[in-house]
């Protein structure tokens, strides 16, 4: 079963976080990746672009209309996300729990629809 | 009817009463769905009541109606098969487990499939709403318009919580399994705050009429019970301890007229003596284990209440003491109100008063109209009238239940406004 980690945090924190503090966290990613991958949760992932550079798109009454921004402004902000293969949802947990964006922030499990 | 019948018929009944929770919890197991072990759970009932007259019933019924249970599950399935392609797997998925476990449904096994059942309704991904509801539904067996009946709500919006938890269940593929040693003392704890939160509907109910509604504390005390045998943990004694002290009181906590009566104006004779004696027993054996948490103190709590002859009687030093324990391993500005009013009770009104105005002062429980209440009361009990009538308003306004609503009218007339 595939499900879809979304990594919400507070992207503010990143501008104001010292080379060292950043360094030891992508470090972290990069292990845990390291570690799904040799578990066999992973399917893929990436970190995203701040939501400066976000537009969200609609068509209404035929006509594209497009915003600067993201979809929804909230105090955490999507900034990346794992798809992982997982056992069940409890599975899924556990990897989420692994996610250094956690402590801080928090992740959304979504399960992928079958279509 | 002849009579043959009639008694295979009580024979249903009864079995379906007392074991079709346990039967549908293995169902759930063998067929990976809820909705499946439902339909086969009814398919084989009606099977028992069909053969049972002319083949008698047999020396196992709960093992026998598993078994009717999965093999119409699987006819089901492979009927269905006939229409749907994706079906098949399903189909051939369940005649392959079901031949691995045609020997496994022991009563062991079935115990497990019931305790599934309890951690799989209690999974934290559900909401505490649904939690509540699939646990009365699918492990009490209460019906549908009953959980609706309890919490004032609507029918259908009660089956749609259930409908949206069973898919969700299903959809995010929540398992159907005990937790390990790892997860199990925080999953224990959901469980144990879903029992304790139908519990307290029922004791303290949110709004309506009825002061208390025993039916609820019952289930819960029932499912606590059925849980403690299932798991037997410190923890679980001691929620089934609480609840047991708790319900002793429910005869003497309201007056003929319907208000709720505190503690000091019960009449204890009214207590239940058989429900002291175990919730007391509970508690010791849970506190001795030296693994307790905060249902055992609570219920220890409960304990000193239920063993002191009058409220001026009561030993409010334990009291405080236990609280100050259950501060340290479970702070919480409830916590901190209750021991504020054993404070009040053991070194007088104004110590307890100064610690609920320390708890507002910090923002805390200004929107709790029983700390309002309990404020109220030792300002009344200090002779501080004006403020007294202000702090029962304050409390009123924040009420919605109507005895609770009627108490506090009474108190503020009688201090003369």
């Amino acid at each position: 079963m595939k499900y879809l980690c979304l990594i919400y945090d507070v992207e503010k924190r990143w501008e104001t976080m010292s080379k060292e503090e950043s360094g030891k966290i992508y470090g972290e990613y990069y292990t845990f990746t390291e570690d799904i991958k040799s578990s066999g949760h992973y399917i893929g992932g990436n970190p995203l672009q701040p939501t400066a550079t976000a537009t969200t798109v609609r068509v209404r009454n035929g006509s594209i209309g497009t915003t600067d921004g993201p979809f929804a402004e909230t105090k955490e902000q999507l900034g990346g996300y794992y798809l992982i293969e997982a056992r069940d949802l409890n599975d899924a947990i556990q990897v989420a729990a692994r996610i250094p964006a956690v402590r801080d922030g928090s992740i959304e499990v979504r399960p992928i629809a079958q279509m | 009817m002849s009579e043959e019948l009639t008694i295979v018929q009580r024979t249903v009944d009864e079995l379906y009463r007392a074991h079709s929770r346990r039967v549908l919890a293995t169902l759930i197991r063998l067929t990976g769905s809820f909705d499946a072990a439902e339909e086969a759970l009814h398919d084989a009932f009606v099977a028992a009541l069909e053969r049972w007259p002319s083949a008698g019933v047999p020396a196992k019924p709960v093992p026998w109606l598993v078994s009717a249970g999965r093999f119409k599950a699987i006819d089901r399935a492979r009927r269905r098969a006939n229409f749907d392609a994706k079906q098949e797997e399903i189909a051939r998925d369940m005649i392959a487990s079901a031949t691995v476990d045609a020997d496994h449904h022991e009563d062991d096994a079935i115990g497990e499939d019931r305790l599934r059942l309890i951690f799989t309704c209690c999974h934290p991904a559900l909401s505490p709403d649904a939690q509540v509801a699939l646990t009365l539904r699918t492990v009490g067996g209460l019906t549908t318009e009953e959980i609706a009946h309890a919490f004032f709500m609507p029918a259908p919006t009660l089956a749609q919580r259930i409908v949206r938890a069973k898919n969700k269940i299903r959809c995010a593929r929540i398992p159907y399994e005990i937790p390990g040693e790892r997860d199990l003392p925080g999953r224990l704890d959901t469980v144990l705050a879903v029992l304790y939160l139908i519990f307290n509907e029922g004791y303290s109910a949110s709004s309506g009429d009825s002061l208390t509604r025993g039916d609820l504390c019952a289930e819960a005390i029932r499912l606590c019970r059925l849980l403690l045998d299932l798991l037997p943990e410190p923890e679980v004694e001691g929620l089934l301890a609480l609840m047991l002290l708790h319900d002793s009181r429910r005869a003497a906590r309201v007056s003929t007229s319907g208000e709720p009566l505190l503690l000091e104006e019960q009449d204890r004779a009214l207590w239940d003596t058989d429900q002291i004696r175990e919730g007391v027993a509970r508690t010791e054996r849970a506190l001795t284990s030296h693994r307790y948490g905060s249902y055992a103190l609570q219920a220890a709590i409960g304990a000193v209440h239920a063993e002191a002859p009058s409220a001026g009687r009561t030993d409010w030093r334990q009291i405080v003491g236990l609280y100050d324990v259950l501060m340290e391993i479970n702070a919480s500005p409830v916590v901190e109100l209750n021991r504020a009013v054993a404070v009040a009770m053991s070194d007088g009104p104004a110590a307890g008063l100064a610690l609920i105005d320390g708890l507002f002062a910090r923002g805390e429980l200004t929107s709790y109209q029983l700390a309002h209440a309990a404020r109220a009361d030792l300002l009344r009990r200090l002779g501080r009238r004006t403020e007294a009538v202000t702090a029962y308003a304050s409390a009123l306004a924040l009420t919605a239940q109507a005895p609770h609503r009627r108490f506090l009218e009474k108190r503020i007339a009688e201090l003369g406004h």
